[in-house]
């Protein structure tokens, strides 16, 4: 089963990798390809556009959780192509999909990715301040985007902006006239994957480059669902470790585990990750059946970044001062943890 | 893995809901104040035509059956999950007034022999309401269960009980109301702990066995809580639940009874949900009177204070009714749910008691008042984070579950 290969990989390379990725800044050579190989975006695009199956929401968060449980950032990296080709797969035209997705899927992972976040506290999807204007039968972007991750190598960027009171998705090569890429942005977390701020100044594209069918709701409510998912593996990860920790580390005579105050914070964090990922998969369950799912995603996500950063915080709180060395991985989760809501749009499934 | 349930409700539930609904809103709501201010009155209204509706509907009734002939996963506890969450939205108190069946009934069927389940379930069934009951509270033994006193004696073909139970839930209406019975725990042997302990059907009218006392309560009073004597109470043989021929391993006949909470727990959980729905719709509705509208889709930075109480209300209660059915779901499909049934109790007790608190708090005078029923979800809430387990108990349940210990480890 995919979901099974998904957990292989991100136990035996993702997770390995992830301090040293943090510490230096970038992903050992081939980690992210090996990732691609497994086939999680080529699996949901057809094979009229190159792909080999069909898109599922549902089988997108579980391989999403497994992959951030291995490590959110290389998570982030391996989906970033999706971000780009499973909005044109949802909401291009015919001619759309065929000209913007086989270059996607059919050589190996490429940076192709997507500009949604802009850099302003209050940052609300359906309120984009980059805006799109008509102009000479084709379209004018200008704005700031935030968080692009791999900008600065991007083939193609899937940028969102406002067209008259409606957002829209406008497919935007790298190298368009206008278009500035910033240098590579410091995070509190996320050390590994690169993000750039982009500047858009007028920058022209034809009418095609517009996503035809762009069902925004629908898209945003993709991009929820794929970073609560996200959100899901990380608390996994806390909590898991900080159970095997509390039962090895011995305090006043016996295992800390054993003790009703750290044991009833295990319980709790078992119980919040469990309900949150229900609310997740009850989510994606519902973008897979076509019912509506625009409440239940952002409240999924709101809950399951809630729960990220409940569970990595009292991970670190149980490994103590331990908790608090980067030699163990619990503190790079409680600030991965934190940026969940704002890694929206980095990935969709 | 964790488990992928299923999150369609089945049609033919949803449409019962639908019935049950009906009953809530025209029936159960009118009646609540009245029950709430008339403690130990019995809401026969209410008792009569649910047993009268339950048994016209058929099938309906409010205690699992067992497995479908055809092999076909039941859907048991689910709908026993929706009723139980609809009839508690329209009152908790006079839900768990509701006939045929009970927490004796479950206790029963969760640990009788085939034979036991057709003697003591059949009154179920018949022309008049009948109740049952669980007592298992002393006043020196509650959460701690293995310290219970009461004691069962072989006598020839009879058990003998001695003992006092505090705390059963409708025990009035098991015993002098209705020909029911409860379902006692007792020791067969003091010296060996909880390994001694077994439960025990004493029907109503069995000499020595009265009811004491009937308590009042915080919230839930359209309930009887009683408290009970057994005094040279004699049963026979065949009360005791479970096979009494059958050598029961070492510890088995106290895990018999431990299943019933099982069972019950994501039971509870529903109730406990339904007066949460309950007091958060009746939060935006008096919200929404005032021009207040809740907007979704915002980030938490642009919302008003009220829209993020309501939010977070919206996310607990999902989380804990989607807890909640996956333990049902795993129920009927004959998974173990030992951690399931706890995690949805702590969640769903947690998230009762916070939903109807704050819904007080931010209503202020309008809340505090006793005009609407607010208040009274307010009381009766609390209840479902202390019976069936409190919510440290199970806190105890999920961490010996996930740690891998027993009681030797965690205690």
């Amino acid at each position: 089963m995919l979901v099974e290969a998904v957990r292989r990989y991100a136990t035996t390379d993702l997770r390995p990798a992830a301090h040293e990725a943090d510490e230096r800044g970038e992903f050992s050579p081939g980690l992210i390809a090996k990732g691609w190989e497994l086939g999680l975006l080529q699996g949901s695009v057809p094979e009229s556009f190159g792909g080999f199956g069909d898109r599922s929401a549902v089988s997108g968060a579980l391989a999403a959780e497994e992959l951030a449980w291995g490590d959110l950032a290389g998570a982030l990296a391996i989906l970033t192509p999706n971000a780009f080709a499973l909005p044109v797969l949802v909401g291009g035209n015919e001619a759309q999909k065929q000209e913007w997705l086989p270059p996607v899927i059919g050589s190996g992972w490429r940076p192709f990715s997507a500009a949604l976040l802009e850099p302003h506290f209050d940052f609300t999807p359906s309120e984009l301040r980059t805006v799109a204007t008509s102009e000479n039968g084709g379209f004018a972007l200008t704005g700031k985007k935030t968080q692009v991750p791999f900008a600065a190598q991007a083939d193609q960027l899937l940028v969102f902006a406002d067209l008259n009171g409606s957002p829209q998705a406008f497919v935007v090569p790298r190298t368009a006239e206008g278009l500035h890429i910033g240098d590579r942005q410091q995070l509190l977390g996320l050390h590994a994957l690169p993000l750039f701020e982009i500047t858009l100044d007028h920058v022209r594209v034809p009418v095609e480059a517009r996503l035809a069918r762009l069902d925004f709701p629908l898209i945003l409510a993709s991009f929820q669902v794929a970073i609560a998912a996200a959100a899901i593996g990380v608390s996994r990860a806390g909590f898991e470790y900080a159970l095997q920790y509390a039962k090895q580390r011995e305090a006043f005579g016996g295992p800390i585990a054993q003790k009703q105050a750290i044991a009833f914070m295990l319980a709790e964090m078992a119980t919040e990750i469990d309900g949150a990922r229900l609310m997740v998969w009850e989510a994606a369950w519902q973008l897979d059946r076509g019912l509506p799912a625009s409440k239940s995603a952002y409240l999924a996500l709101l809950g399951a970044a809630d729960t990220a950063m409940m569970v990595t915080d009292r991970a670190v709180q149980i490994l103590g001062g331990h908790g608090y060395i980067r030699e163990h991985p619990v503190e790079r989760w409680m600030r991965d943890a934190r940026g969940i809501q704002t890694f929206l749009g980095l990935a969709m499934v | 893995m964790p488990k992928m349930i299923s999150f369609e409700t089945p049609k033919s539930i949803l449409e019962t809901v639908t019935m049950i609904e009906t009953v809530a809103t025209e029936m159960m709501r009118p009646a609540a104040r009245y029950y709430d201010e008339h403690e130990h009155e019995t809401p026969w209204d209410y008792i009569n035509f649910m047993h009268q509706a339950l048994q016209a509907t058929g099938g309906l009734t409010m205690a699992p059956g067992p497995s479908t002939k055809d092999g076909t996963p039941r859907q048991d506890y689910q709908r026993l999950a929706h009723y139980v969450e609809a009839l508690s939205w329209g009152d908790a108190g006079l839900y768990l007034c509701t006939p045929r069946g009970g927490l004796g009934a479950a206790a029963v069927s969760a640990t009788g022999t085939p034979e036991q389940k057709a003697r003591f379930l059949e009154r179920f069934n018949g022309e008049k309401p009948v109740f049952s009951s669980m007592a298992i509270t002393e006043p020196q033994a509650g959460s701690d269960t293995a310290a219970i006193k009461t004691t069962a004696v072989r006598e020839g073909d009879q058990w003998v009980l001695n003992g006092e139970k505090i705390f059963v839930t409708g025990g009035r209406k098991s015993l002098e109301d209705t020909p029911g019975f409860v379902v006692v725990w007792a020791t067969i042997n003091p010296a060996a702990g909880r390994e001694g302990i077994r439960s025990f059907v004493v029907e109503a009218g069995t000499p020595g066995c009265t009811v004491t006392k009937v308590e009042k309560k915080l919230g839930i009073r359209a309930s009887d809580t009683t408290a009970i004597l057994l005094n040279d109470c004699r049963v026979p043989l065949g009360n005791m639940l479970g096979d009494l021929e059958a050598k029961p391993r070492s510890g088995e006949g106290y895990k018999g009874v431990l299943r019933t909470f099982e069972a019950t727990r994501p039971l509870v959980a529903a109730s406990a949900l339904g007066i949460a729905r309950a007091a958060l719709e009746f939060l935006k509705e008096a919200l929404a009177e005032q021009g207040v509208e809740i907007r979704y889709g915002l980030p938490r930075s642009r919302m008003t204070n009220l829209e993020r109480e309501v939010t977070d209300m919206e996310i607990g209660l999902r989380s804990a009714w989607l807890l909640t059915l996956r333990a049902v779901w795993m129920a009927d499909n004959k998974l173990p749910i030992n951690a399931e049934a706890s995690m949805s109790k702590i969640k769903a007790g947690d998230v009762v008691v916070q939903i109807t608190q704050r819904a007080v708090e931010l209503l202020g005078p309008v809340g505090y008042s006793r005009r609407h029923l607010l208040e009274k979800w307010f009381r009766d809430a609390k209840i479902n984070d202390l019976y069936e387990g409190t919510g440290q108990i199970n806190r105890l349940i999920v961490a010996r579950r996930i740690l891998g210990y027993g009681r030797k480890e965690l205690d």
